[in-house]
């Protein structure tokens, strides 16, 4: 295990310093003058362009300028808005909230989208088969913001069953619906997946073997079935997060969610792309983080991975 | 060895007809329903299984063996496989007809199994160790400690060397021999009164086979088992069984003690099974083999179903099927002309 | 929209035997599969294509899209930038079936031209992604050794960026607050992060059949009879290892007709007076408790769309792996 970490790790940073060298070089280097539309309508306030070109070293050589970039960002310090706010501060008002949605979401994709997989993997072909293939294409096909806004206008608007938007509170009841939205198209990868694993694995000697064992079917299926139908969900969990972060940017917009999505929906609309992209960046990183932790997971639930 | 083996059986190898039958299949009828049309895998076998002794059911892939013996552990595939008719008796009471509970419970204690592949028939994922203890846990209620203590035992009596180190391994640690043992280990954990092992050989190193061969007949000896043993290995039965089933296209054509049916056999198909092993004193001749293929279970030719191959087909075998006919003491046949086989010089 | 990057609806279908490698070149194209030979996997796929409803109902909905985007003057007479605001927020009626929008201008008629630029830019996008991630998968599975070895680190790079956060940092960058980029300049802008960010995953797809294809003996038995490699490319691999990239082009379509709504909607993709379906949600998502019709008509296509592509792509690949018979 402790070797297999290792190998993730070095397989990471190559990636790492790839993928945010990337977003620096396009956001600070490609434009040519690296504060053009940046702040607004209007140009930058000279003080925020001092201020940047020096904590960042906009004058020197581009790796000086990445390897300062990310100094700062390693040393906790994400850099201020135009405005001259902290983005630190933005985060840290921002990201319980965030970090609130994601837990419903993913508990509402892991609760449905599993119990329609397993249901539907064990039993293929009837109609509550049927139901979940033909539903879960649809929210698979269903761009984020078009289920947002369908049900915010059904249950918030025409039925009133929710508030449309959320309360600056965020009451666990209130984030339901928006964790249903964030959750959705994930939920139903995670069935469909799921189903074709579990359909697969049902015919698998080792499932025979647990039968002919004679242990109860709630263990042959809960145990034997399960862990290794749940390796191909996890794997498809880690190539999701990333949707799930875009999709977060999209929920929070519309439910008014005060997260740091919304947070980027709103520089986006305002037109501060220095917040943006530092926060984008911030974002990336976690994303690469969540994918090395799905990894461990994946390795902890196959242990051919590990000794390999 | 394996002489001593099989005289020493042979003395005690119940060939008459004693009453309370350990395991009997009764006219058992398979088939599968598939797209292409209907397979009629099993048609009206009919075997039975002492305790401490061997039946090896033998047959060419596509005969039904292994079909059989999983719908007498209650693993069929369904669908595509559906019992259609005949008994599967254990202690004398049918268990096709039983609750799920009940034939639960008979499995692994009553009869237990040993797959062909033993890699991909232990689950990846969990470690040897934990799928020996885990019967110990849930069917008899024993402690975790409890459980992994009687799962080392296990791994120490099927030769395994250092069973407590190889406890917390996982299956593809394992090489093939010694996955084959563990799966031995696994299936005898409940000390069951039948053991079915499917090809238990089959996927291993030939020096391996024999060691593994002589593991199940000493186990099998030791705890007085019945054993159904089925394999397309003519040499492997000779060593370790007492009687010899012979299935062909879902039936069984010939049944005799193991002496009786190398020594005479009594339908062609085994005689055509004996002359195709390849002999040492025979060496420079070509092999013999049988014609043609085995018939397409959606299609089984009228009469009986091994004529287009038969050497010595007449006409009546075009037309009727051949009964599986008493022939003597513990023999039986089902061909028309068993007793001119038997018979002839 | 979901990450089309998600590679996970998408499985490699097995590659086929050397006798149907004429036929695998079409197999993501269903309509050009009309010269049948009732044999083989592709015959198989066809015959099982034919019998489901759901294929035929997406191919008849692809076709209307596709005219569509081509000929908007078919469905509707009016002009959809022609705002006259006495009518605005008009309610559906007879005359103007979805409504007028806040500047006045004729839903109906922008839903209808909206198709173009949604459809246009979503065939484009995956044009490129096809041939920028087939040809790199093509490269490195062919080639191996250290060639493979760096576009796939390359590859990892790009698939680390999470679709929608790469794609608002590409566009704020050239098309944000202050860039004066004509209407095609920004197209091209919205195709070029689609392609940057989803050509690995096809790059995958290419070198992992590329390379269970290129062991096989009658690829073998070609090199040995003296075959050369753009021959042996183009004769053997690529007709066999198209199969799973055209049927994963297809759902690409639909995601990427979803991704460009998600862009726009965001307010980073296209933008006014250019019309897409993801334009005119994001100009009626203010409006929605006062006029939900001018949300949902416009979803209503892009959904339909999306759909569509998606549903064609599935039943194709349903039909060619054996596996799900």
């Amino acid at each position: 295990m402790g070797r297999y970490l290792l190998r993730r790790l070095l397989q990471l940073v190559p990636v790492f310093i790839g993928t945010t060298f990337l977003i620096y070089w396009l956001v600070w280097a490609v434009p040519g003058d690296p504060f053009a539309g940046k702040c607004g309508e209007r140009p930058c306030p000279p003080g925020f362009v001092a201020m940047m070109t020096e904590k960042f070293q906009l004058d020197q050589p581009l790796y000086v300028q990445y390897a300062t970039y990310m100094k700062n960002l390693f040393q906790g310090d994400f850099g201020t808005t135009f405005g001259g706010r902290s983005i630190n501060d933005i985060i840290a008002t921002a990201y319980p909230n965030t970090l609130k949605l994601a837990v419903v979401a993913l508990a509402i994709e892991a609760l449905i989208g599993l119990t329609a997989g397993v249901v539907t993997g064990l039993r293929r072909n009837g109609f509550l088969d049927n139901l979940v293939l033909i539903s879960t294409l649809f929210l698979i096909a269903l761009p984020i913001f078009v289920i947002g806004f369908v049900l915010q206008w059904v249950l918030g608007v025409q039925l009133s069953i929710i508030e449309p938007t959320v309360s600056s509170e965020m009451r666990f009841p209130e984030l339901i619906v928006p964790g249903f939205v964030l959750g959705s198209i994930s939920m139903a990868y995670i069935a469909r997946v799921a189903r074709t694993s579990i359909s697969e694995n049902r015919r698998s000697d080792y499932v025979r073997t647990a039968i002919a064992k004679g242990l109860p079917m709630r263990r042959v299926v809960g145990v034997h079935l399960l862990r290794n139908s749940l390796i191909p969900v996890v794997t498809l969990l880690g190539t999701d997060l990333g949707a799930l972060m875009g999709g977060a940017i999209v929920t929070e917009g519309i439910f008014q969610i005060n997260g740091i999505g919304r947070i980027v929906y709103r520089s986006i609309v305002t037109k501060e792309s220095a917040t943006v992209v530092s926060i984008v960046v911030i974002l990336v990183l976690v994303y690469l983080l969540m994918n090395l932790l799905v990894d461990l997971l994946y390795a902890a639930l196959d242990p051919r991975i590990r000794y390999e | 060895m394996s002489d001593i083996l099989v005289s020493e059986q042979s003395a005690v190898g119940p060939t008459g007809r004693p009453s309370g039958r350990l395991l009997e299949v009764d006219d058992l009828r398979v088939e599968f329903r598939t797209r292409d049309g209907v397979a009629k895998v099993i048609n009206g076998v009919t075997y039975h299984v002492d305790a401490g002794e061997t039946l090896a059911v033998l047959g060419e892939s596509g005969s039904g063996k292994s079909v059989t013996a999983q719908t007498i552990m209650g693993i069929l595939d369904t669908p595509p496989g559906f019992v259609t008719g005949g008994q599967v008796r254990f202690h004398g009471k049918d268990m096709l007809k039983m609750s799920f509970e009940e034939r639960r419970r008979i499995r692994g204690e009553g009869i237990a199994m040993i797959f062909q592949d033993a890699l991909s028939a232990l689950n990846p994922v969990f470690t040897v160790g934990f799928q020996i203890a885990e019967q110990f846990r849930v069917r008899r209620g024993m402690s975790r400690s409890d459980a992994k203590k009687r799962a080392i035992e296990m791994l120490d009596q099927v030769k395994i060397p250092n069973a407590k180190g190889r406890f917390n391994n996982y299956p593809h640690q394992f090489s093939g021999g010694m996955r084959q043992r563990a799966m031995i280990a696994m299936s005898l954990a409940l000390d069951p009164e039948v053991l079915i092992a499917d090809e238990p050989t089959t996927a291993l190193d030939v020096t391996v086979q024999a060691q593994i061969m002589d593991l199940l007949a000493e186990l099998q000896r030791e705890r007085h088992m019945g054993m159904i043993l089925i394999t397309h290995d003519l040499g492997v039965v000779a060593d370790v069984a007492d009687r010899i089933a012979v299935m062909y296209a879902g039936r069984i054509v010939e049944e005799a003690d193991v002496y009786d049916l190398y020594a005479k056999p009594a339908h062609p198909y085994t005689l055509g099974l004996l002359d195709s092993i390849p002999r040492l004193d025979e060496k420079g001749q070509q092999l013999r083999t049988i014609k043609g293929l085995p018939p397409n279970l959606m299609n089984i030719p009228p009469g009986c179903p091994f004529n287009p191959r038969c050497p010595m087909a007449q006409p009546v075998c075009r037309e009727k099927v051949p009964p599986l006919l008493q022939i003597g003491a513990g023999r039986a046949s089902a061909c028309h002309f068993a007793e001119e086989l038997v018979n002839r010089d | 929209m979901s990450d089309p990057s998600a590679a996970s609806i998408v499985s490699t279908p097995p590659s086929h035997e050397p006798t149907e490698i004429g036929g695998a070149t079409n197999a993501g194209l269903p309509e050009n599969a009309r010269r049948e030979k009732p044999r083989g996997l592709l015959g198989d796929a066809w015959r099982d294509l034919r019998r489901k409803p759901l294929f035929w109902i997406s191919a008849v909905f692809i076709l209307i899209f596709v005219v569509m985007a081509a000929f908007p003057s078919l469905f509707t007479s009016a002009d959809p930038t022609a705002g006259n605001l006495s009518r605005s927020l008009e309610k559906p009626s007879g005359h103007a079936w979805f409504g007028y929008d806040i500047q006045g201008q004729d839903v109906f008629a922008r839903t209808i031209y909206g198709a173009n630029a949604s459809i246009v830019v979503a065939l484009l996008s995956v044009i490129g992604t096809l041939l920028i991630g087939g040809t790199m998968g093509m490269i490195a599975g062919y080639r191996g050794g250290w060639v493979d070895a760096l576009l796939s680190r390359i590859a990892d790079v790009f698939f680390g960026l999470p679709f929608v956060l790469g794609a608002i940092v590409i566009l704020t960058t050239f098309n944000g607050s202050g860039s004066s980029n004509s209407a095609w300049e920004v197209k091209g802008l919205v195709i070029a992060s689609l392609v940057v960010l989803s050509w690995p995953v096809v790059m995958r797809l290419m070198r992992s059949s590329v390379l269970a294809t290129k062991e096989a003996d009658y690829i073998v038995a070609a090199r040995a009879l003296g075959a050369g490699t753009g021959r042996i490319i183009l004769k053997h691999l690529l007709p066999n290892c198209l199969a799973p990239l055209l049927v994963y082009g297809t759902i690409l379509v639909g995601s990427f007709i979803g991704a460009e709504a998600t862009l726009s909607f965001l307010g980073v993709g296209l933008k006014s007076p250019v019309v897409s379906w993801g334009i005119i949600i994001n100009e009626a998502q203010n409006l929605i408790r006062v006029a939900p019709y001018l949300l949902f008509f416009p979803a209503a296509f892009l959904v339909a769309a999306v759909l569509s592509f998606v549903m064609l792509g599935e039943a194709v690949r349903e039909a060619l792996d054996p596996k799900l018979r």
